[in-house]
């Protein structure tokens, strides 16, 4: 195995990386300052915290913990979601429950196949890649909704006013919230290897497992993000779609 | 006496404090042809889009065939009380999918012929199915959402200031199709215009001024 160990002391000279980012910022007086030291305070404060963490539950290998991080996880994602979903009523259950389903599916799959093993060094962090990637694609897809809603306004009142039902006057508008939510992983999956090496496929070569055996983990992960985010993005726009109607079928303003 | 088609009973709209329309009184029988005037701003579209349930009065009711319109199912209500808009937009890409969408939410197939045919009945040619709604003319946008409204006849068509982009023949013409709509079709028209020779046209005139009947 390599040598996996980085010392306190190397990790503290090479925060002369956030002071050289903080240096750029005072030169070019961006006023992101704060913003930069703050946002590297809490990497450290969290990732501190989440590494004991996970150590602990690596090592207690317990179904009901690790079942438990995994809804944290999904809790949290969907907290995130919900917060980009402006306007839109019950954002959280409804990213709770496209993040859940997508999450609990993609895992079912990949645990069937034989691809996952269930054993919690495994389920955490992949729950951890398929919830962070829902999460992204989701905001993503109310992001679209919400500005759609407002440029093709016209467009749905002339579709409700010839008797069309909500949902089919915002086919349309649910179709391209999809394909914008999904179109980041498909590009990803396209060009993966070429433009950068995954992190997944990374970590594990770091760990000095052989790249052949790492892009077939890599595939995995590839194929389960494009499932994942499509199916979460799936479930949140047909339920997010209905909250911009009331119940006589009127756009609302 | 018989019921009339639509009975606005004090309807009422209020939005932020304002108020746009105000104890509108209105009794329409079925088969009359009725022009709607008044200055601009004072409430007309939104009449008509109170009437095609689009919005709901904030006071006061609305009656088709003498119930509430809120006892109806809103799409089913909007395919027999039909509003076309002052500005339309048109939807998706071509001419086509907009004719063909009335076809969609009825889950019946396209009738190119009778596209056609009602193409033809507002000066358009069939090369026109195959155009792009964004290369169109606002008149040729107007004409093409009228015909929208009447692929499936409605009981009642709102009309909102429909020919207003549209020079003097072709307005002739539209004024031609709506009359025969509601003479040999027995479609009830509310037309809001200000041209005089199509309120001569019509049976009734009904004024609105800040918000209010003035008949
Ligand atoms: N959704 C709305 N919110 C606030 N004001 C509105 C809204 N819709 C219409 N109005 C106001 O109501 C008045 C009547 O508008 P409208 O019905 O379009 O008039 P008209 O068609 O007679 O020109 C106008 O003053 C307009 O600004
Ligand atoms: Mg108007």
């Amino acid at each position: 195995m390599n040598n996996l160990e980085i010392t306190n002391t190397s990790l503290i000279l090479s925060s002369v990386l956030i002071i050289i980012a903080l240096i750029v910022d005072y030169k070019e007086q961006l006023g992101l300052g704060k913003d930069i030291f703050i946002a590297a305070v809490r990497a450290v404060v969290q990732l501190f915290v989440i590494g004991y963490l996970l150590s602990y539950i690596f090592k207690l290998d317990n179904t009901i913990v690790t079942l438990a991080m995994v809804l944290f996880i999904i809790f949290n994602a969907a907290y995130n979601a919900a917060k980009r979903a402006e306007g839109i009523q019950h954002a959280f259950r409804i990213s709770l429950i496209a993040i859940g389903v997508g999450t609990l599916i993609s895992l079912a799959v990949l645990f069937v196949s034989g691809a996952l093993m269930w054993t919690p060094s495994q389920i955490v962090p992949i729950t951890g890649m398929i919830a962070s990637n829902a999460m992204t694609a989701i905001g993503v897809g109310y992001r679209t909704m919400n500005s759609k809603f407002k440029d093709q306004r016209q467009q749905v009142l002339e579709r409700l006013a010839l008797g069309a039902d909500v949902n089919q006057a915002s086919t349309a508008i649910i179709r391209d919230s999809i394909k914008s939510a999904m179109a980041p992983s498909v590009d990803r999956t396209k060009t993966v290897g070429l433009v950068s090496l995954p992190g997944m496929m990374s970590g594990l070569m770091f760990a000095g497992v052989d790249p052949t055996a790492a892009i077939r983990y890599q595939i995995v992960v590839m194929f389960m993000l494009i499932a994942t985010t499509g199916f979460s993005t799936m479930i949140s726009s047909y339920m997010a779609y209905k909250s911009y109607f009331n119940n006589r079928k009127q756009l609302l303003s | 006496m018989e019921t009339a088609i639509l009975q606005a009973q004090k309807l009422g709209l209020e939005i932020e404090g304002k108020t746009i329309l105000k104890d509108i009184d209105l009794s329409i029988s079925k088969g009359e042809f009725v022009t709607i005037t008044g200055p601009s701003g004072s409430g007309k579209s939104t009449l008509l889009q109170l009437v095609a349930s689009m919005i709901s009065p904030t006071s006061g009711d609305m009656l088709y065939k003498g119930k509430s319109i809120n006892t109806y199912e809103p799409t089913a209500y909007r395919k027999e009380v039909s509003y076309c808009f002052q500005t339309a937009n048109l939807f998706g890409e071509t001419v086509t999918e907009n004719l063909a969408f009335p076809y969609e939410i009825r889950k019946e197939t396209f009738d190119k012929d009778r596209a056609i045919e009602a193409l033809g009945s507002v000066g358009l040619s069939a090369d026109y199915l195959d155009k792009k709604v964004t290369s169109l003319s606002g008149g040729e946008k107007q004409r093409i959402a009228l015909i929208r409204n009447v692929l499936f006849l409605p009981e009642v068509l709102l009309l909102d200031e429909v020919t207003s982009a549209l020079d003097a023949e072709n307005r002739k013409a539209i004024g031609k199709t709506i009359r025969k709509l509601n003479k040999e079709k027995g479609v009830t028209i509310l037309w809001v215009t200000h041209n005089t020779e199509e309120i001569t046209e019509a049976n009734r005139k009904i004024d609105i001024v800040d918000g209010q009947v003035k008949e």
